[in-house]
């Protein structure tokens, strides 16, 4: 191992081997396929499987291993799995089905994920993604999701940013939720015929390891505090994404990075953690007591004109007053190929930009600058139908997108179909997450990850309508696929209840809870939740600086040891407590910002996502830097000695190589 | 804005519950009605007091874990969710009645906590269409005219909260049963296990002590989706056509 790097991590040995096959790339998959192992009908019930996480990649997971016929154990802390936050997702899935007939294929959705990842996914990974997609439509149809449909009664398509073809499938503005209830309907089969057992209310706060592999899982009952040890052969993890490192997102309340975080201390790589997608289409901040932020759906971007004025004296007038010439639609004139469907990470930075010149719309909020000084700013820009009313006329437009309208309306108090939309980007989606093979297997033997949870198919930028196309792919087609070979190996040695991994993982849990409940401090969880949140979207948010990065650093460390000695949660352990719940959950938030800022001042260039201020072309766009940096991140747990007060962890780097694609300078212009 | 709550507080399913009044300030009409409990909590906790516990998650009205009786109204005055309710819908100096969803077959868990484990049951008894993992025929296969591809996507938005049980005065899930039914009845993918389907879902129904139906529409007038009454017709007729069909 390497000297200490920037007084902050050391180097370790690189990945040797991602299990990625090699020969043609239309292949690999069927190959790989028929090379993993098989486990016959009579001993998969001998076999069990822990799935922790019921959204799209979890659900459809229990489903179709308990299908198969495995023993399997689902947890979640939701009341149910129907409520898991896939459900929010609004505006479609992507599936290389070419229905439209304008020229999309398997390679043409492999060739736009990895360019709108920036270069940054592994290929063999994003072309089966690519090469099942168009099985996850049919699987869903068949299970009778209310897809869009034509008058003749066939299936419709939208567009979405990134990409120049129709490839997307929807269900109004609810896409997720029906993806989720037909993943749900399919679970609760399996639950009603014994295959799988449902523990809802249940959080995951360790991860057992024997012998180096994944045996089990220590989860708490939220509603009577109970400790519970569950133990299988082995354990999937489809846990969803942390975007609520940064308090305010459009992640649901309650999504965590705790399962996956435990995991993570127990030896399992965390991969590109400083990867996150700044979605640019939400309802700005309205005040310091908001809980969350919505997301209006990119689809709106197909019919929709962004704006700001042209003259910063105009910003406060009523932008219906506002002449046409004075009007800077600068997504068009900036990227006029593209114009408002530019990829996520570009319309959201150029919003910043846009607020950043004087040029924002809505009230001015008080905020603390990277000087340190605080400033008045407004943070909208404005997105207008009036021209798509205009052409469409206003029945199709609601049609089309009355559900989003009505959210807007309910949450600002503005009726969008007369006054233009005001919206600005918010933490949305992480595209870092644990580090797997082409196996979905983490540095954890028999530990897989699937859906957010793991880093692997979207490279440093996720494209619209494919996180659900990732969940579904994962949990359906490739996991099952892939953790057979694995299982077929097993059943391994019984695990006692009592053995010392297992006490080990017992008491760690009930320590934190003990302390948590004693530590009788002065601070609510959620007041330090909020510090964090606001430390990380200014100094790792939508731009990075190696001397903001660094302060964050510090920032944080301060703040951790603040929890840890002054935090506040009531109640007991024995019954429902849910600042008890969120004070788990902020424990390991404090540590995964601590290793963010880590991975985002190590990676001195410009991609996707994360943008290093350091590192732009002329013309202000995001400037990789391939020779030095066309690796994954993996990053292994450490601590600064014994204590975890400051995180000191190894670097692992995958090499990504492009075989098929040639890496080129992101244009959509 | 100055708002006075009366709040059911339960310490658990076994204990006797009661209300407390408590006074929140400082309330913007721009916050959401969950975001001025979070700042009552965070009030409450400042004073040594347990926080008050309540269900949410996405708080965008999709996922359905939010629901509470606010003044006698399954999630409050306007036709939306709990969490999609704001402040300007109430005003300066309101008293507030919080209660949980009241329903023989919700148990109170804590607060305004409920156990509604009984729609997955529901689910599980027949909420479903029988197709493993690749079994499926290419999805243009089957055309679904739009008519009724429409009218299945508009009960298929049911997202589960319970408030039409919470609003019924039977406490009766007679509309979540029905767009459930309707749903997945109107595709023809839905129709081998019509029949059994409906059969085996209200069976279920009555099993978890959810009661009858006696056409009242306290339960479409309180969806936040605004799942539409008729479902509950379609319902009837279907559950007619099989018991028919075993005959």
């Amino acid at each position: 191992m390497t000297e200490l790097i920037d007084g902050l991590y050391r180097e370790g040995e690189p990945i040797a081997d991602s299990k990625a096959p090699d020969g043609p790339i239309e292949t690999r998959w069927e190959r790989h396929q028929f090379e993993n192992a098989l486990v016959n009908p009579a001993n998969r019930r001998k076999l069990s499987v822990i799935i922790v996480g019921t959204g799209l990649a979890g659900a459809s997971a229990g489903a179709t291993l308990g299908e198969a016929g495995y023993h399997v154990k689902t947890f979640c802390y939701q009341d149910s799995p129907r409520r898991a936050h896939s459900i929010a997702a609004q505006g479609g899935i992507n599936a290389a089905k070419n229905y439209k007939g304008d020229g999309d294929s398997v390679y043409r959705l492999f060739y736009d994920t990895v360019k709108g990842g920036d270069y940054r996914s592994r290929e063999s990974n994003v072309y089966r993604l690519a090469e099942v997609s168009p099985n996850i439509i049919d699987q869903c149809v068949a299970q009778g999701v209310p897809f869009a449909r034509e008058y003749g009664g066939l299936l419709d398509n939208r567009s979405f940013g990134g990409v120049q073809v129709q490839r997307t499938f929807y269900a109004r503005g609810q896409t997720g939720q029906q993806l989720l209830i037909g993943a749900y309907q399919a679970l609760e089969r399996q639950i009603a015929k014994g295959t799988v057992e449902m523990f809802s209310r249940h959080e995951m706060l360790e991860l057992v390891v024997i012998d180096g592999k994944a045996r089990g899982i220590i989860a708490r009952d939220m509603v009577t505090g109970e400790i519970e040890t569950h133990l299988a052969d082995a354990v999937v993890l489809a846990s969803g994404g942390y975007g609520n490192v940064f308090f305010l997102s459009t992640n649901a309340m309650g999504c965590n990075v705790t399962a996956a975080w435990r995991a993570h201390r127990k030896g399992a790589y965390m991969a590109n953690p400083c990867y996150t997608q700044i979605h640019p289409t939400c309802i700005p901040q309205h005040g310091d007591k908001q809980s969350k932020l919505t997301l209006m759906s990119e689809s709106l971007r197909n019919d929709g004109r962004i704006w700001v004025p042209k003259n910063a004296e105009d910003c406060d007038k009523d932008p219906r007053d506002i002449p046409e010439e004075d009007r800077d639609y600068y997504l068009e004139r900036i990227y006029p190929s593209f114009g408002n469907l530019v990829p996520r990470d570009i319309a959201s930075r150029q919003a910043k930009n846009m607020c950043d010149e004087g040029r924002g719309v809505g009230p001015a909020i008080v905020e603390v600058g990277p000087d340190g000084e605080e400033r008045e700013v407004r943070r909208g820009v404005y997105l207008d139908f009036a021209s798509a009313i205009e052409r469409m006329g206003r029945e199709s437009v609601e049609s089309k997108y009355g559900n989003l309208f009505d959210m807007y309306e309910r949450i600002t108090g503005e009726n969008p179909y007369e006054v233009p939309m005001r919206i600005y980007p918010a933490v949305h989606y992480v595209m870092g997450g644990l580090w797997v093979d082409y196996d979905l297997e983490s540095s954890i033997p028999g530990l897989y990850v699937t859906g957010e949870a793991n880093f692997s198919d979207h490279g440093a930028n996720r494209l619209g309508a494919s996180a659900l196309m990732q969940g579904l792919a994962d949990g359906y087609f490739v996991l099952p696929n892939t953790i057979r070979d694995y299982l077929a190996k097993g059943p391994f040695e019984p695990v006692a209840e009592d053995a010392p991994e297992v006490e080990e993982a017992r008491r760690s849990v009930t320590d934190r809870i003990e302390h948590f409940l004693t530590c009788d401090g002065e601070r609510t969880v959620d007041s330090i939740h909020k510090e964090l949140g606001s430390i990380m979207w200014e100094y790792c948010g939508m731009e990075r600086t190696a001397e903001g990065l660094q302060k964050a650093i510090g920032l944080i460390r301060e703040l951790k040891t603040e929890f840890w000695t002054n935090v506040k949660v009531l109640g007991s352990n024995d019954q429902l407590n849910q600042s008890l719940e969120k004070a788990g959950r902020v424990a390991d938030f404090l540590e995964l910002g601590e290793l963010m800022c880590i991975d985002a001042l190590h990676r001195e260039e410009s991609c996707g996502g994360h943008f290093r201020a350091e590192s732009q072309t002329e013309e202000g766009e995001a400037l990789r830097n391939d020779e030095d940096f066309s690796y994954v991140a993996a990053w292994e747990y450490a601590t600064k000695g014994e204590d975890a007060a400051e995180l000191e962890p190894v670097l692992h780097k995958e090499d990504l190589v492009y075989e098929f694609i040639e890496m080129k300078q992101r244009s959509y212009k | 804005m100055r708002l006075t709550l009366k709040i059911w507080r339960q310490d658990g399913p076994d204990a006797t519950g009661g209300f407390e009044t408590y006074t929140v300030d400082d309330i913007s009409e721009d916050m959401s009605f969950l975001e001025m409990l979070d700042e009552l909590n965070e009030n409450l906790q400042a004073r040594g007091i347990e926080p008050v516990a309540f269900d949410s998650d996405c708080r965008e009205g999709i996922c359905g874990t939010c629901g509470l009786m606010i003044s006698g109204l399954a999630h409050g005055p306007e036709v939306t969710t709990t969490c999609q309710l704001h402040m300007r819908s109430f005003s300066d100096g309101e008293e507030i009645t919080i209660e949980p969803w009241r329903a023989h077959a919700f148990p109170v868990i804590r607060d305004l906590v409920v156990d509604r484990s009984a729609f997955d049951r529901i689910i599980q008894a027949g909420g479903f269409i029988s197709v493993d993992t690749g079994a499926a025929p290419d999805a243009a296969a089957t055309p679904v005219p739009k008519v009724q591809a429409d009218r299945s996507f508009d009960t298929a938005t049911c997202i589960g909260c319970g408030a039409c049980v919470a609003a019924c005065p039977n406490a009766s899930a007679m509309l979540f049963l029905g767009a459930k039914v309707t749903h997945l009845g109107e595709l023809p993918q839905g129709q081998a296990e019509r029949n059994s389907r409906v059969v085996d879902m209200v069976a279920q129904h009555d099993h978890e002590g959810f009661g009858g139906c006696t056409n009242i529409g306290e339960c479409a007038a309180s969806c936040p989706k605004e799942i539409p009454l008729d479902v509950i017709s379609q319902l009837n007729k279907d559950l007619r056509v099989a018991a028919r069909a075993r005959r």
